[in-house]
C-alpha cells in the first residue's frame, strides 16, 4: 500500500508533534500502546469493494499494532471471540474495528471490550462501510480509503484513555407530547407502571383524529366506542396530569433529567368551578365554523369540541368571542350557574422536570384546495375524506347523513385514493392508511345511501391483518374499483364528473357522479417543524420525525430519553400507532425500572496550569457547565451538566481546555493519517 | 504533472447530523468519490481553526466542516460558533493565499444523504480544477506560525505526495 510510512505525510511532516502530543494527555509510555486491529468483511457489503486482507496486512505495518486479522463479521459472537483471545493471549490494549458506523455497533464492541477485561473507551472504529465500501465504485479507490481510515484509527486510538462512566439520577416522571391514540396508549401504560406521567394536548380535549372518525377499518367498530373509554381512564388515573389547551415552550436538560416549560393557554374558564353543564355554548351567541367537523358544522365561541371531550369542559375562542372582539356580550359569564367563566384568565407557564418524553404530535391532512384540478373549494360536493367521516358520523353536522348540499342523497360517489400522496408534484410517499380508510368509506356510503360508488385507485395495499378480506367484502358489495389515479373533477350537465384513464382498460374514462370524495395525504402538523425545534429532534426528509434507526429503533431519536410514536413519525393506522404508543411507553419503563442513567464519561477538562482565566469559555457553553473559580483563578466543568460538545474547547485561547476521547492530539493524529495514506 | 490529480480532502463532521447523513448517503448506497476522508467530532463547534490549518499543512487539497443545520445543533448552538469561527478562518485562509473553494463549511442534516454525496462530489471537482494545494515556502512559514508547532517541508515538499 503506497504511503504505508506512517511518518510521510505527503507534503509536510510534523516533526516536533510527537512531544507536543504528551503534554497534558495523562497518557504515559505511550510505547505500552499494544493495538490489534481488526477488519470486517460484513459479508459483501464491505468486502465486495474493500480488499480486506491488503487492508490488514497495511494496518499490520501501523506503530503500535500487534496484531490485524480480517473477518467476515466482526459483530458476530466469534468475531468478538477475536478481540478478547487478542487481549488475552496478545495483551493489546487498544482495539481498532473497521467495519460499519460506529453510531451502529460502537456500543456493541465498547461491550466486547468491557467482557475482555479492558476499558470499553480504549476502542476506535474505522468506518469503512457506510462511509467506503457502499458509497464508493471503484474497488482500488475504495481499498486506499479504507486504509487510510483504519491508519487514522489507529493514530486515534494510541490516545485513547479509559473512562468511567457515571450513573445520574432520573426524575421517574414522564412528559407525553399529544393527546391521540398513541399519546394516550403511552400515558396509560407507563401510569399503569405506576409513574407519573403528565399529558400535554395543544388542543382543548384529548382524543386527536381517531376520535373524529366515525367507524374504523377492517372489523368497522365504531371508533369513539373504542377511544373514549381510555380517554376517560386518562381522566381518572391518578398517576396521570392532563393539560390541555396547553403546549410545550421550552424544553431544557437531558435523559434523566428534563426541565420543561408548558403554556397553558388562557382557556377563560375556572375549570374548578366549571361542572361541564353546558349552558354557556348553549346560550353563546357566536357561531364558528367547527375545526372537529372538518368545517362542514358550526360549533360556539365558548365551546367544547366534541361531547365526548375529555376534559369535558369549555373554553372560550378569543378570536371569535364578542367579549373580546367587541368587549360587550357577557353571555356565558351570566349564566353560568358557578360563575366559572374568566375572561381576565390569563396564559400560564409551568415549569416541570421529566426523566423522558414521549411525543406524539400526529398528523393533519393535506388541503387539497392548493391543486384546483381536483374541484376541492370550487365545486359544491368535493369533500375530503375526513369531511365524510363527519357526515357519517351520528354525532356530525347532519346526525350521519350523507348528503348533498342541497339535501339530497347522492346516486353516484366517487373516492379517489392518493390525493396528494404517491405523487411527485406534492408528496412522495405513500400515506398507507388511506386505501383501507377509502374502502371503509366506499362501504359506509354504499350501505347507508345505496349509491354506485366508484373507488379510483393507483395500487390497492390491503397490507395488514384482515384488510385483504375487508377489501374482498367491499368489492361483493358491489363497490366499483377503477384502476387510475383520478386525474380531474369537472363539472358537466349539473353534476360532477372524473376524469382518470382506467390503466386496466388501457382508455381514458370520464364517470358521472353526485359527491366526489378526496382522500388527500397524510402529512406533518403545520407546527411541527417548530415542535421539532423545542425539542431537538430532526424531521425526515417526508418532514414526519426522524429515528434513531428506521428498522431497529423505530421509537427513539437521536436525543437520549426523548421518544416518538404515533403519525408524527409516519402516516400509520390506528393498530400501528397504538402498538408505537405501548412501545414508546416501554421503552420509558426499561429507563424508569433502571432508576438512574449512565452519562457518558466524554466531557470537557480544564488544566489549571493553562487556564489564564479569562473566561471566553463561560458563556459560549450552552448547558451553562462551566463556572469561574474565584479562588484559584481558573474555569472549571461540572461534569454532570457538561455534554461533551467541545464548542468551549475549540475557543480556548490558551489550550487549557480538553474534552475527553475528542482532545486535540486525537483529532489532529487523525487528520495527519487519514491523509498519509 | 500526474495525468490524474486525486485531491485528498478531509471531512469533519459533527455526530447528530452531517455523520450521520454521510451514513445515510451509504445505507442508501448513494455514490460519490472516494477522495474525503471523515473524522467524527460530537459537534461542529468542537472544529478548531487550527484543525483546518493542519489538515492544510499535512497535505490536504481540501477541508470540508459540516455540522448540523443553524438551529438544529444536537447542543443548541455550537454550530453558530463554528460559523462565526469560519468567517474569521475564512480571511485567514484568502490572507495565505490559500483557494477559496479548499475550505467549505456546510449543513447536512441526518436525512441528507444525497445532498452530502452531491456536495463531496461538487467539492472534489471544485479541489480538483484548483489542482494540488502546495504551500510556497512563505505560506508555509505563515502556516507553520499559526498553527503554533514546528512543521517542516517533508522531503520533496512542493511535489504530488505521495499517491
Ligand atoms: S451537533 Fe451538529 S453542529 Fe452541533
Amino acid at each position: 500500500m503506497p504511503g504505508s510510512d506512517a511518518t510521510s505525510c505527503g507534503i509536510l511532516r510534523v516533526v516536533a508533534g510527537a512531544e507536543q502530543t504528551e503534554i497534558g494527555t495523562g497518557v504515559q509510555g505511550m510505547s505500552d500502546v499494544r493495538t490489534g486491529v481488526y477488519v470486517c468483511h460484513c459479508g459483501s457489503n464491505i468486502a465486495e469493494k474493500v480488499d480486506c486482507a491488503r487492508v490488514r496486512e497495511f494496518a499490520s505495518e501501523l506503530k503500535n499494532v500487534v496484531v490485524a486479522r480480517d473477518y467476515q463479521y466482526m459483530c458476530s459472537e466469534p468475531g468478538q471471540e477475536l478481540i478478547r483471545q487478542d487481549v488475552e493471549k496478545n495483551g493489546i490494549n487498544r482495539v481498532v474495528v473497521a467495519s460499519c458506523s460506529p453510531r451502529m455497533h460502537e456500543p456493541t464492541f465498547r461491550k466486547t471490550l468491557e467482557t475482555a477485561g479492558l476499558n470499553g473507551y480504549l476502542l476506535e472504529m474505522a468506518n469503512i462501510r457506510e462511509h467506503c465500501s457502499w458509497v464508493t465504485t471503484d474497488r482500488e479507490a475504495a481499498t486506499e480509503k479504507a486504509a487510510a481510515l483504519v491508519a487514522g484509527a489507529v493514530a486515534r486510538v494510541a490516545f485513547h484513555e479509559p473512562l468511567e462512566e457515571r450513573f445520574a439520577d432520573l426524575k421517574q416522571r414522564l412528559l407525553v407530547v399529544g393527546g391521540g391514540i398513541a399519546g394516550i396508549e403511552a400515558a396509560l401504560k407507563v401510569a399503569a407502571g405506576g409513574y407519573q406521567v403528565t399529558l400535554v394536548e395543544k388542543e382543548p380535549s384529548i382524543g386527536g383524529n381517531m376520535a373524529r372518525l366515525d367507524k374504523t377499518f377492517p372489523t368497522l367498530d365504531c371508533s369513539a366506542c373504542i377511544l373514549t373509554p381510555k380517554m376517560v381512564a386518562v381522566a381518572q388515573s391518578e398517576n396521570v396530569t392532563l393539560y390541555t389547551y396547553a403546549e410545550v415552550e421550552k424544553v431544557e436538560g437531558y435523559v434523566g433529567n428534563f426541565q420543561v416549560t408548558i403554556r397553558q393557554k388562557a382557556r377563560s374558564v375556572d375549570t374548578s368551578k366549571c361542572t361541564g353543564c353546558g349552558v354557556c355554548y348553549g346560550k353563546c351567541p357566536t357561531r364558528v365554523p367547527s375545526e372537529f367537523d372538518a368545517g362542514l358544522g358550526t360549533r360556539k365561541a365558548i365551546y367544547v369540541p366534541f361531547p365526548q371531550a375529555v376534559p369535558n369542559k369549555p373554553v372560550i375562542d378569543r378570536e371569535h368571542c364578542l367579549q373580546f372582539t367587541k368587549g360587550k356580550c357577557g353571555v356565558c359569564a351570566r349564566f353560568c350557574p358557578t360563575g366559572a367563566i374568566d375572561y381576565e384568565q390569563g396564559d400560564q407557564l409551568i415549569t416541570e422536570e421529566f426523566g423522558a418524553i414521549i411525543i406524539a404530535t400526529g398528523y393533519e391532512t393535506w388541503d387539497p384546495a392548493a391543486a384546483p384540478q381536483w374541484g376541492y373549494g370550487r365545486y359544491d360536493n368535493v369533500l375530503t375524506a375526513m369531511q365524510l367521516e363527519r357526515l357519517v358520523n351520528a354525532a356530525g353536522p347532519t346526525k350521519g347523513k350523507i348528503q348533498l348540499q342541497d339535501g339530497s342523497t347522492p346516486e353516484a360517489v366517487a373516492i379517489l385514493h392518493c390525493i396528494g400522496s404517491r405523487d411527485e408534484n406534492y408528496h412522495r410517499y405513500c400515506s398507507r392508511f388511506c386505501c383501507m380508510s377509502s374502502l371503509k368509506l366506499a362501504h359506509l356510503a354504499r350501505e347507508k345511501t345505496g349509491a354506485e360508488v366508484y373507488n379510483f385507485y393507483i395500487d390497492l395495499r390491503a397490507f395488514g391483518k384482515g384488510y385483504e378480506e375487508f377489501y374482498n367484502r367491499v368489492q361483493e358489495e358491489g363497490v366499483h374499483f377503477i384502476r387510475g389515479k383520478g386525474a380531474e373533477v369537472i363539472r358537466k350537465d349539473g353534476r360532477l364528473a372524473v376524469r382518470a384513464e382506467d390503466t386496466l382498460l388501457g382508455r381514458y374514462r370520464e364517470v358521472p357522479v353526485d359527491m366526489v370524495v378526496l382522500n388527500t395525504a397524510a402529512v406533518p402538523r403545520r407546527d411541527s417543524e417548530k415542535v421539532g425545534q423545542v425539542f431537538g429532534i430532526q424531521p425526515s426528509p417526508d418532514g414526519f420525525f426522524l429515528e434513531a434507526h428506521v428498522k431497529l429503533e423505530p421509537l427513539k431519536t437521536a436525543t437520549d430519553g426523548i421518544y416518538i410514536a404515533g403519525c408524527c413519525q409516519g402516516p400509520k393506522d390506528i393498530p400501528d400507532s397504538v402498538a408505537q404508543g405501548a412501545g414508546a411507553a416501554s421503552e420509558v419503563l426499561s429507563l424508569f425500572a433502571a432508576g438512574k442513567v449512565k452519562i457518558s464519561p466524554v466531557v470537557a477538562t480544564v488544566d489549571s496550569q493553562l487556564c489564564s482565566g479569562c473566561r471566553v469559555c463561560l458563556p459560549l457553553c450552552p448547558y451553562s457547565a462551566i463556572s469561574y473559580d474565584e479562588v484559584n483563578r481558573t474555569a472549571y466543568v461540572n461534569e454532570a451538566t457538561c455534554k461533551g460538545c467541545g464548542t468551549c474547547v475549540a475557543s480556548c485561547p490558551s489550550g487549557a481546555l480538553s474534552v475527553r476521547h475528542f482532545t486535540d492530539e486525537e483529532i489532529i493524529a487523525q487528520i495527519k493519517e487519514v491523509l498519509a495514506v | 504533472m500526474m495525468a490524474a490529480f486525486e485531491p485528498k480532502i478531509v471531512g469533519i463532521l459533527c455526530n447528530w447530523c452531517s455523520y450521520a447523513g454521510a451514513d445515510l448517503a451509504g445505507i442508501s448506497r448513494t455514490k460519490y468519490p472516494a477522495n474525503i476522508r471523515i473524522i467524527r467530532v460530537m459537534c461542529s463547534g468542537r472544529v478548531d481553526p487550527t484543525f483546518v490549518l493542519q489538515a492544510f499543512a499535512e497535505g490536504a487539497d481540501g477541508v470540508l466542516v459540516s455540522g448540523c443545520h443553524p438551529g438544529d445543533c444536537h447542543y443548541q448552538e455550537g454550530n453558530y460558533k463554528t460559523y462565526a469561527r469560519a468567517e474569521i478562518l475564512e480571511q485567514l485562509l484568502e490572507q495565505m493565499g490559500i483557494e477559496k473553494g479548499r475550505f467549505r463549511l456546510t449543513w447536512v442534516s441526518a436525512n441528507e444523504g444525497e445532498i452530502f454525496a452531491s456536495l463531496v462530489s461538487e467539492m472534489v471537482e471544485e479541489v480538483r480544477a484548483l489542482g494540488p494545494f502546495r504551500p510556497t515556502r512563505e505560506r508555509f512559514a505563515e502556516l507553520q506560525a499559526t498553527i503554533g508547532r514546528e512543521v517542516a517541508p517533508a522531503a520533496g515538499a512542493g511535489g504530488e505526495g505521495n499517491d
